[in-house]
């Protein structure tokens, strides 16, 4: 069997800001009523965490919960165990309406750590990036430069970008460059 | 520029995340209607300046339909809301009431 690769292939630009390809990551989209408890229940067993508050995201290390809509999750498992994952999860929601499919292949998924991270993510999107207005574990989906993405802050500071795979490159190369350009000192 | 509150984010949305649907509280003619039902239902729009309800999409973030009632003269929101609603909300008419006494908007007053 083929080796799996992330679209990125590793990239890494440092920098006082460095930008990176996070490696493969499990995606999965969930598409139900987030309030069931068969739902919950679920969740909790694939990824550990509970139902997310409104545009929060719940993540631990590879594995997480992070909330697209009223009745969208995307879960984060070990790429490893994506499929496993669904088929679990297919089971359990037997007779629920439901959706939930594997999409880890479809998504490039970038990091941007570093203490300008916040400026590098606002020169970029339409979201007010202060810390007092977004904090770790606050999740966002708006647009990056000209493409749709969806982010978050960790405890750490670091935003997690996710993308479209096929928006990829233009989506790291903005990163890239707006993180080159060094910091305008807006946020700080 | 225009910020619109996502009802379903909660978000203060800017205009590049959103796209514009037209003209809120369509009511469909299909089947059975008669011919002039039918023109005013494909063509007919409401162009006032000042109070308008619209339909707005959050497509750059949750996906979802919402309405809003705004000024096009003036671009102040009044609010925004979910679009299920078969009409504007009280409490959002009522806001309306209290800064365009006398308004109306189709059959809504």
């Amino acid at each position: 069997m083929s080796e799996p690769v992330s679209f990125l292939g590793g990239r890494v630009a440092e920098g006082a800001v460095t930008v990176r390809d996070a490696g493969l990551q499990g995606m999965i989209t969930l598409r139900g009523d987030l309030a069931a408890t068969k739902v919950k229940n679920v969740v909790k067993k694939v990824t550990g965490q509970a139902i997310p508050a409104q545009r929060k995201a719940l993540v631990e290390g590879r594995r997480g919960a992070l909330w697209m809509s009223p009745d969208e999750l995307l879960l984060l498992v070990p790429y490893a165990e994506a499929e496993e994952a669904v088929a679990t999860i297919t089971k359990a929601l037997r007779g629920v309406h439901h959706l939930a499919v594997n999409v880890s292949d479809a998504r490039a998924y970038v990091t941007v750590e570093g203490a300008g991270a916040a400026e590098v993510m606002a020169k970029n999107a339409p979201v007010d990036f202060s810390a007092a207005a977004f904090g770790a574990g606050d999740f966002r989906r708006s647009r990056v430069g000209q493409v749709a993405a969806a982010f978050w802050k960790d405890e750490a500071g670091a935003f997690h970008v996710v993308s479209f795979r096929s928006v990829g490159d233009y989506v790291f190369d903005l990163l890239r460059v707006s993180a080159e350009a060094g910091p305008v000192g807006a946020l700080s | 520029m225009l910020t619109l509150q996502c009802p379903y984010c909660g978000v203060d949305a800017e205009e590049t995340e959103l796209t514009a649907g037209g003209e809120a509280h369509l009511k469909r003619e299909t089947v059975g209607a008669s011919d002039d039902d039918f023109e005013g239902y494909l063509f007919m729009r409401e162009n006032p300046k000042g109070l308008h309800f619209e339909r707005w999409r959050h497509s750059y973030g949750c996906g979802k339909w919402f309405l809003a009632a705004r000024d096009t003269n003036t671009l102040e929101v009044f609010g925004t809301y979910p679009a299920q609603s078969k009409e504007p909300p009280k409490d959002l008419r009522d806001k309306i009431s209290a800064k365009r006494p006398g308004w109306s908007w189709r059959e809504f007053k």
